[in-house]
């Protein structure tokens, strides 16, 4: 499915959709620009990750199949976020084995892509930046890296752009601390690790802050704020698409 | 919601040295690690190599078990099986009576720590000494393993040249490493010719041959398995694998996974007493086979991975959790990603199930694991069987025992909801209409974090103007 389909599902996850929804209408719009028709269906609502990390299966399961039928035709879904991905495209397989649904299960599950391997690996998008001169640090989900294993389709997207300067910060590669109800679960732990993750950000003394992940961008972002003189943080999608004018471009 | 684990983690992070003795710890053994595999395609390969000789070992365990125990009586060791650690204890205690030992001398060996093994020896008046040097520290200072391969890792040189200083008020104060293992080593070559009995662990026990493998870097599991005239070794049941050969992979992926080192300084083939016309070695050697929540842990065909385990460390060297709270934070033998999923198995979920929340999932641990034990999914069936109510359809200890009436409602609600896409989203656009009277005080989460910020309208709502389809 590596060429260019005429139509997709996007799913926009129920963090883009209450928190950060110019992150999912960044991304519907990069992918219509590109000439791909965008179906989004009205009754999606959570991926199920949050009961499936927590233990409560059958609670998971009830609220993952009742995505299962919303994605009917045979096209990519296409996911802004390396957590929702992972659970529909690792996980979906592992929630329906021995269910009824199994097969359509894996069946969703084999179409899923996570934004930026999307715009990378399908699209193959071109973009040209019309941005002024601004240096970013990016964090890169867990997910994104190790389970779905797209942690390097990010960087090149920001690679395309000539006046975006990225700049590694250390321990990269290290969990911001978020990691859904941990967070809650255990915030001692996770705050440690979020307030290390912002210390290193701010150690590189960029302009913004970008993920391909919202949940990790409002824990760093949050824990930003609190502290005051935030670094400004932006979804991928939306950043790419303010570099290459929007609907100007 | 508090608990013991939560209150032991709190105390840890608010000791800045102890923080960065682990971080400066873990950053050199991850650089290391990662200079001794320059080809990431050959560790890939290593790695699925190591996983299939220890999971066709699994896959026969008691067959295996048994030519093992066959081969090791013809060698002449003495076999002992314990079911619980208080089975290994008498075990040992009874061989020690026969000598009328009233001291042994100690290798490296988790295996003892699960048994409690020192301080049941110590409660009936029989010294039981460390001999390598990080567990020499911190039986000094009556603390516990933070690390199952560098046990006194938490404590840095200053720490350790104070420690020697008050235990050793003759020698002069000296802050230099080279001088702190001299003292240490001098201390224990007298205790070596006089402990009548030695203690060690195991590493691999070879089936086909009737072998037990040691691997250190100290000498002192050669001195503890060879001076003293008698041996007995202590390790779990799962430590078996089949053939000879299945041993240059599994030690050259252990020693470069654990230390960086391509193979460390000693490696002990044991296979029986001292026979006759040799000039040393013990005259008994023993195994203790202990198994300890281990068969149950193999009953469960997904589970069975956690055994897989050749105890390297590295998920623990990598885990960003670990490396926060430190070992002791975890208050069980194993600590760090392994012992989340190994202890709450053993004890149960009812004991040590919070351990297994004790994870962002984030996959750091099973990235690197030699033997590519998949720890996430392990965490996270853990998490499952702690609250699911069909616990009859689980061996795990403690199934069920985590399920709350008010966390079993609250998901309940939520899927119910997110089943309901009518309702959820009139809810979340009611939601982002009054988000001015949501509260901003949101608990645990806005103690470092401010409340995240609804937006000003849905995606939902939002894609209605954006020209895609709705279908």
């Amino acid at each position: 499915m590596a060429t260019k389909p005429d139509t997709i599902y996007f799913f926009g996850t129920c963090l883009v959709d209450l928190m950060y929804p110019q992150a999912g209408v960044s991304a519907m719009q990069l992918i219509q620009r590109a000439g791909v028709k965008v179906i989004f269906p009205p009754a999606q609502t959570c991926c199920g990750q949050p009961a499936w990390n927590s233990g409560y299966r059958d609670e998971a399961r009830s609220v993952a199949r009742a995505q299962l039928a919303l994605f009917p035709k045979p096209i990519p879904i296409v996911i802004p976020s390396g957590s929702c991905a992972g659970m529909m495209k690792v996980h979906y397989p592992e929630l329906f084995a021995g269910q009824p649904d199994e097969a359509q299960a894996a069946d969703v599950a084999s179409r899923v892509y996570e934004l930026t391997e999307f715009l990378v690996d399908v699209l193959h998008i071109e973009l040209h930046d019309l941005g002024e001169p601004v240096t970013v640090a990016v964090h890169t989900s867990c997910s994104a890296r190790r389970e779905m294993g797209v942690a390097d389709k990010i960087e090149s997207l920001l690679g395309q752009l000539s006046n975006v300067q990225r700049v590694e910060h250390a321990r990269k590669l290290e969990c911001c601390g978020f990691g859904g109800t941990f967070a809650v679960k255990e915030p001692e732990i996770s705050a440690a690790m979020v307030l290390d993750k912002v210390t290193h950000i701010r150690n590189t003394g960029v302009d913004r802050l970008i993920s391909q992940e919202c949940g990790c961008l409002m824990n760093i972002g949050g824990a930003m704020a609190k502290q005051g003189d935030a670094i400004p943080h932006q979804h991928i999608a939306e950043f790419l698409w303010e570099r290459t004018g929007g609907n100007a471009a | 919601m508090s608990s013991e684990f939560r209150n032991t983690v709190r105390a840890n992070l608010a000791k800045p040295e102890v923080r960065a003795n682990f971080y400066r710890a873990m950053d050199g053994l991850m650089t290391r690690r990662l200079d001794q595999f320059p080809d990431k395609a050959e560790l890939e390969r290593l790695r699925t190599q190591s996983m299939a000789i220890r999971a066709n070992a699994l896959s026969k365990l008691p067959e295996l078990l048994e030519t093992l125990e066959a081969n090791l009586t013809r060698n002449g060791i003495q076999v002992h099986w314990a079911e619980t650690t208080d089975q290994a204890n008498q075990i040992v205690l009874s061989i020690l009576q026969k000598h009328n030992a009233k001291s042994i001398i100690k290798g490296k060996s988790m295996v003892s720590e699960e048994m409690g093994l020192n301080h049941f020896l110590e409660a009936l008046g029989i010294e039981a000494l460390e001999s390598d040097l990080g567990e020499f520290i911190i039986q000094l200072d009556h603390e516990a393993p933070s690390h199952i391969i560098m046990p006194a890792i938490h404590k840095n040189r200053i720490q350790i040249a104070k420690l020697f200083h008050e235990k050793f008020p003759d020698i002069p104060y000296t802050e230099d490493v080279d001088e702190l293992t001299q003292t240490a080593r001098r201390i224990l070559r007298d205790k070596f010719y006089a402990a009548p009995v030695g203690l060690s662990g195991v590493n691999f026990m070879v089936a086909e041959t009737g072998t037990l493998c040691l691997v250190e870097n100290e000498g002192n599991g050669r001195m503890s398995t060879t001076a003293p005239s008698v041996h007995i070794a202590v390790t779990g049941i799962e430590k078996v694998v089949e053939s000879l050969s299945d041993v240059p992979p599994l030690l050259s992926i252990l020693t470069r996974s654990a230390t960086g080192q391509p193979i460390t300084t000693y490696f002990n083939m044991i296979s029986g007493p001292r026979k006759p016309g040799e000039k040393d070695g013990p005259e008994e050697v023993h195994l203790v086979l202990l198994d300890n929540g281990r068969s149950n842990i193999y009953s469960d065909p997904e589970l069975l991975a956690t055994l897989r385990c050749i105890r390297c460390g590295a998920c623990i060297n990598h885990c960003p959790v670990y490396v926060r709270i430190g070992g002791h934070s975890y208050g069980t033998v194993y600590p760090g990603p392994i012992g989340s999923i190994l202890e709450p198995q053993k004890a149960g979920l009812d004991v040590h199930g919070e351990l297994a929340q004790a994870s962002t999932l984030c996959g750091a641990c099973s990235e690197v694991c030699p033997v590519r034990i998949p720890i996430p999914s392990i965490l996270n069936r853990l998490r499952y069987d702690g609250v699911r109510r069909d616990t009859a359809n689980t061996n795990t200890v403690g199934s069920g025992k985590r399920r709350t009436l008010s966390e079993a409602a609250t998901w309940k609600t939520w899927a119910w909801a997110a089943t309901h896409p009518t309702i959820y989203h009139a809810g979340s656009t009611l939601a982002t209409r009054f988000k001015g009277m949501l509260p901003t005080n949101l608990g645990a989460w806005t103690t470092v974090r401010s409340a995240p910020k609804l937006a000003e309208s849905t995606l939902h709502q939002q894609a209605k103007n954006l020209g895609v389809d709705h279908e």
